[in-house]
């Protein structure tokens, strides 16, 4: 009875995320801030070195980590580099009250359903994809501190470079 | 018999758990679903507590040892 019940918690601890090295998994969500039904495709963006950030208002590391990625992407924008946010809030209210709290310019996408957080296996919130020009994924940054912006911006300028 | 019936029971009440996803977090992350909802009620508490106890510490947070409260 009791190895049936070990057995019952560990059965969903199974599905790992995607790791650095593979191919990030398509996306294709509507935007955030649009009110229309304008949908954005992580495709689109082929050819630029991306930062896809899962975020949510309830996420008090989000909180910290956007401030930061406009201003990277402020400065590393002209040199090929893009963020696209995808909010995972349940109330759309909410994700639009932080974005009037901390405006970002960067395309946010919204997803209510939870399908792409699930297919990206994200571990936890807010999780961060270095994608390169090519669609692999080459860092996976899991929660947000003031000091990770360093060592990551480090990170974004050596796929840049490349 | 009575016995399986009873495990069959608990395996029934067990299809009902599920594991709260990252991004499924947002009503745990509410301030009134916190073991402790306001800091600094919180901490008035636990003031107020090792005042009134003549005793300090335990509370999980920094203090006591001066003498002065």
């Amino acid at each position: 009875m009791l190895l049936c019940l070990l057995g019952l918690l560990a059965l969903p601890a199974g599905a790992a995320g995607v790791q650095a090295g593979q191919a990030a998994p398509p996306l294709s969500l509507p935007l955030l801030s649009a009110g229309s039904p304008a949908v954005f495709t992580l495709a689109s963006l082929q050819g630029k070195v991306v930062y896809l950030d899962f975020w949510a208002s309830w996420c008090g590391p989000c909180r910290v980590s956007f401030p930061q990625l406009e201003q990277l992407r402020r400065e590393l924008g002209p040199r090929g580099f893009e963020v696209l946010a995808v909010n995972v809030d349940e109330v759309e209210a909410d994700a639009l009250r932080f974005l009037q709290e901390v405006p970002v310019t960067y395309p946010v996408v919204r997803d209510a359903t939870g399908e792409t957080p699930r297919s990206y296996g994200i571990p936890g919130m807010p999780t961060g994809f270095l994608i390169d020009r090519s669609g692999v994924i080459r860092l996976v940054h899991q929660g947000y501190r003031k000091s990770d912006g360093a060592a990551l911006r480090a990170s974004i300028m050596e796929v840049l470079g490349e | 018999m009575k016995q399986l019936a009873i495990y069959l029971f608990v395996l029934l009440c067990l299809s009902g758990c599920e594991t709260v996803q990252p991004w499924e977090r947002g009503t745990l992350a509410k301030r009134e679903m916190q073991w402790q909802p306001d800091p600094m009620e919180t901490s008035l508490q636990a003031q107020v507590n090792s005042s009134k106890e003549a005793s300090s510490g335990g509370q999980g947070a920094a203090g006591g040892g001066c003498g002065c409260n």
